[in-house]
């Protein structure tokens, strides 16, 4: 019933499109431009499969890097953007892991892996 | 009539993998040598009748026999003739069935090679890999059946995902089961090793051939995957550290890792136990990555028909498996003893250097692939792990790995001296000091990260074709060193595409152009134009350098027929090594169109650089034979 | 002795907690829900221009009257159309109801009204769709509670089914 009720809806409405949205445009000023660049590659676009928004299509997506290049056209740090989604969608939208306890063991994993190893290897070694 | 064959051939199959795994088993415990022989008819049978099942599955995509409910979801009759061939295994049955002749294959071979460690050993090894091949029939013929009919039969069929219909695609799975399939032979080794207590250097020589080539294979396979991933996603990225990838990567290095240590248990019948755990390691991480790959674990950008149902079965087998393995690990490898100690500056010590980098880089992966699931299954914050994580990890332990392997070559086993080796490595350091100059002076690069990694490319290159350069070098060396050259290859290609990239995007009207250094992009035409089963709208860039025209590029935006949807085709080409890269943006609604322009300065060097790689571990399978050498007398000879 | 005994067992403990870990997470969505960060937080102030002869939408709406809800739709979202008559219950129960169109020509908007209904008493038009950003909104429809404070106090995601009609009505009696 519940089907045949969408079924119906899907012929009532006659567009069901979502318009497109407009094309991106870039920041005049070189320097902001890249620096803008370099926050999308970090932020995670929401509606996405593992995405970063700078990568994706999505129409959200577009109105992140809006919202990237104009925070970043009025002088905002770079960290500051990012805090600005951080703090609207949580750490999920950066592709930077926070450091913070719950993380410790994350951004700790390349010197314990290289900790336990040398400590392991170190007996195999001839004096 | 011919899928009810191949079901059949493959249920047959699944029962010579039955005696293959059982025969070896009762008859070394009753010490029935005629018993346990059958395990080498048995493998031959299976892989004849696996091969029949393959080619049965083949001609059904062939014929576009939609009868056939796999043929129908995955095919359709317009679609281009190599795909309808590719389509076999661009899918969960079919792929999994490919998965399975392989490992037929593979269990053929070490059937039929002799073998210096006996017929017991090799049994032993055939009933290994049968007992694995036949949870993977059983999955295969219990939870995904390739040949299951469809009544009644539709007139078409469903179609192949079009970013599937594409050669990069088609051939980069088989690659990367081929290499994991390779690695399952050398975890059938190590099982065998252990259950016979026959881990030494003969071992290793066994099993040295089948890591080189399974890792030859990965290389490929992960090289063509990244490539694809390049051009046809649109993004102009070629690495996204995304899990599926990362999925991929963790056996490689683990086989890495394999390689090296592999060698060390050759020469000096050390870190035994080490090489075991990264044997059974290997393939496990292979099982795993597959698993993640097709349950749908991790989400992923290259988006897969997932099943969660079929994702606790090979859970499961990845349970009894490695779970299994790594058991036995726990009881046997407390006697297969590491081995002899090491001098400090030793190549053994050189080779360690590598495995704890390596097995480092996989830790940091496999965490940083899990750590979100673990903190989320916590109860802890929702968070994600990319690419900046990665690289900031696993960068600077790559590039000690570069520098080290500029050196190991030069020392030698046991107890080396360090003297010569300040004038072996002078070329190499001059190198580095030179390529560093020319960044900072004429090419004005200031970022620490990209001078590093043009410093390591430099060194290792010259490293290893000083070598190469040298008399008399083994087909075993030699392939080493051209795998070296290939990392430094990889690596330039990465550090300089990415340090000297340039990018505009710009809304243009045909006739319009893109300025950019010594670039000029004129937009010549944007108009339709239609292909076998999609219809694209195409722009035509005429692209300029200097004010000469080097390049015409047309990106498309393209439309499918069956499935429907809609993808993006960057307009590429070649300039020296690099690449200029175009995607087709969409119309502003006022006669502009969205181009988006990249030059990429040295980006295919990435991959040359991993088919040196490729390249140098199938030479590595050569061993002690001297090429160069024989090579030499001929011309003397002829000069005589 | 046996701590030499228990290293090789390691690898196989390693794997057990991976193999529980996985298992442990199977089966569960491959897209996550991301729930607004916003909740319990104050909107930052924003002005929408009108559309489809209803008046604008600005954060001095929110403030003062009590508890709203704020609908955003799109006349191209199915399930916004779906949740149409729950909207027209909440509001037969009395609450007020503001929208924000996303994405959308007026006149779609406007053709939408008429044949759902039209159960807001304010909508904004958000042509560039950046007032997801000030919501912490990720997809349409979604639908939260605002307080007299302008403060965020429940966000619900997805189209409102007839049994959440209830729990949107508690949740605003809650944020009085």
């Amino acid at each position: 019933m519940k089907a045949f009720a969408i079924a119906l809806l899907l012929i009532a409405s006659p567009v069901l499109a979502e318009p497109p949205t407009p094309p991106d445009v870039p920041l005049s000023n070189p320097v902001q431009e890249q620096r803008a660049k370099a926050v999308m590659a970090e932020l995670r676009c929401l509606t996405c499969q593992n995405q970063s928004i700078a990568d994706s299509n999505a129409a959200q997506a577009q109105a992140m890097r809006m919202e990237v290049r104009e925070r970043i056209a009025a002088g905002e740090e770079p960290e500051a953007v990012r805090a600005f989604f951080v703090e609207r969608y949580g750490d999920w939208v950066s592709f930077v892991p926070p450091a913070r306890e719950d993380t410790a063991l994350l951004w700790a994993a390349p010197l314990l892996f290289l900790g336990i190893g040398v400590a392991l290897v170190a007996r195999r070694f001839r004096r | 009539m011919i899928p009810e064959l191949g079901h059949l051939a493959l249920w047959l199959a699944a029962s010579f993998a039955l005696l293959q795994a059982a025969a070896p088993s009762i008859g070394l415990w009753k010490r029935d040598e005629a018993l346990a022989a059958l395990a080498r008819p048995a493998a031959l049978a299976q892989a004849l009748l696996t091969l029949g099942a393959f080619a049965a599955l083949t001609w059904a995509f062939w014929v576009s026999d939609f009868s056939v409910k796999l043929v129908a979801a995955n095919s359709h009759s317009q679609k281009p003739d190599l795909y309808r061939f590719t389509g076999v295994w661009a899918n969960h049955e079919g792929s999994l069935l490919l998965w399975v002749l392989v490992m037929a294959l593979a269990g053929a071979a070490v059937a039929l090679v002799p073998t210096a460690l006996g017929e017991r050993f090799r049994v032993r090894v055939l009933s290994v890999q049968a007992f694995v091949s036949l949870g993977f029939f059983a999955f295969l013929l219990l939870a995904s059946n390739p040949f299951e009919r469809l009544v009644p039969a539709p007139t078409e069929g469903q179609g192949l995902n079009p970013l599937l219909q594409d050669p990069g695609l088609a051939f980069h799975p088989p690659l990367l089961y081929a290499g994991y399939v390779g690695l399952s032979v050398a975890f059938a080794f190590a099982v065998a090793g252990m259950l016979e207590n026959a881990v030494g250097p003969a071992w290793a020589r066994a099993t040295r051939p089948w890591v080189a080539g399974a890792w030859a294979l990965l290389t490929l396979g992960i090289a063509l995957g990244s490539f694809w991933a390049y051009y046809e996603l649109g993004w102009g990225g070629w690495w996204f550290w995304d899990p599926v990838e990362n999925a991929a990567l963790m056996p490689w290095l683990a086989a890495t890792a394999l390689l090296h240590s592999i060698a060390v248990v050759m020469k000096r019948d050390a870190l035994r136990a080490w090489t075991l755990l990264l044997a059974v390691a290997a393939f496990s991480l292979s099982m795993m990555g597959t698993f993640i790959v097709r349950s749908g674990l991790l989400t992923s950008v290259h988006a897969f028909a997932v099943d969660p149902t079929r994702g606790l079965f090979l859970m499961l087998l990845m349970a009894l498996y490695i779970g299994g393995a790594l058991t036995i690990y726990a009881l046997a490898a407390g006697r297969v003893a590491e081995g002899r100690q090491f001098a400090l500056v030793s190549r053994e010590s050189a080779l360690v250097a590598n495995n704890l980098l390596m097995s480092a880089m996989l830790g940091v992966v496999l965490v940083g692939t899990l750590y979100p699931m673990a903190l989320e299954a916590a109860g802890g914050a929702q968070i994600s792990v990319g690419p900046p994580y990665f690289n900031r990890t696993t960068l600077p332990m790559l590039f000690v790995a570069a520098v080290l392997m500029g050196i190991a070559p030069w020392l030698g086993w046991r107890r080396s001296g360090t003297g010569h080796l300040a004038a072996r490595l002078l070329p190499a350091g001059v190198a580095a000091t030179g390529i560093v100059i020319l960044a900072l002076l004429l090419f004005g690069i200031r970022g620490i990260g990209a001078l590093l990694g043009f410093a390591a490319a430099a060194w290792l290159g010259v490293a290893s074709l000083s070598i190469l350069l040298r008399r008399g070098v083994t087909l075993n060396i030699a392939g080493m060193a051209v795998a070296h050259l290939g990392v430094a290859v990889s690596i330039l290609g990465a550090t300089a595409s990415g340090a000297l990239q340039q990018e505009a995007l710009v809304a243009m009207r045909v006739g319009d152009a893109i300025e950019m250094g010594p670039w000029r992009a004129e937009l010549k035409d944007v108009r339709p134009v239609a292909g076998p089963n999609w219809t694209a709208i195409e722009a035509t860039l005429d692209v300029q350098r200097n004010g000469r025209p080097v390049a015409t590029l047309k990106p498309q935006s393209r439309m499918f027929v069956a499935p429907p949807q809609e993808t993006t085709e960057a307009g590429r080409a070649g300039w020296w090594g690099g690449e200029l890269y175009s995607v087709l943006g969409k119309p502003d609604g006022s006669g502009r169109w969205q181009i988006h322009l990249w030059v990429k300065p040295l980006v295919r060097l990435i991959w040359w650089g991993g088919l040196l790689m490729a390249f140098g571990g199938l030479l590595a399978l050569g061993g002690k034979l001297r090429l160069p050498s024989r090579v030499r007398t001929v011309a003397q000879e002829a000069v005589a | 002795m046996k701590g030499k005994r228990l290293i090789w067992l390691l690898p196989l403990l390693l794997f057990a907690g991976l193999v529980a870990l996985m298992a442990n997470h199977l089966g569960a969505p491959q897209q996550q829900v991301i729930k607004s960060h916003m909740v319990g937080k104050p909107l930052a102030e924003f002005a929408l221009e009108g559309v489809a002869g209803a008046p604008g939408l600005a954060l001095v709406d929110l403030k003062g009257g009590g508890p709203v809800l704020v609908n955003i739709f799109a006349s191209w979202c199915l399930p916004c159309a779906v949740e149409a008559p729950q909207l027209q219950a909440l509001k037969d129960r009395g609450a007020t109801i503001h929208g924000i169109a996303l994405r959308d020509e007026p006149a779609d908007v406007a053709g939408f009204l008429a044949r759902h209904g039209n159960p807001f008493t304010r909508i904004g038009q958000d042509p560039g769709g950046r007032m997801m950003l000030a919501f912490g909104a990720s997809g349409v429809p979604e639908t939260y509670v605002v307080d007299a404070q302008g403060v965020i106090r429940y966000q619900h995601l997805g189209e409102i089914r007839a049994e959440h009609v209830d729990l949107l009505m508690a949740e605003l009696e809650k944020a009085k």
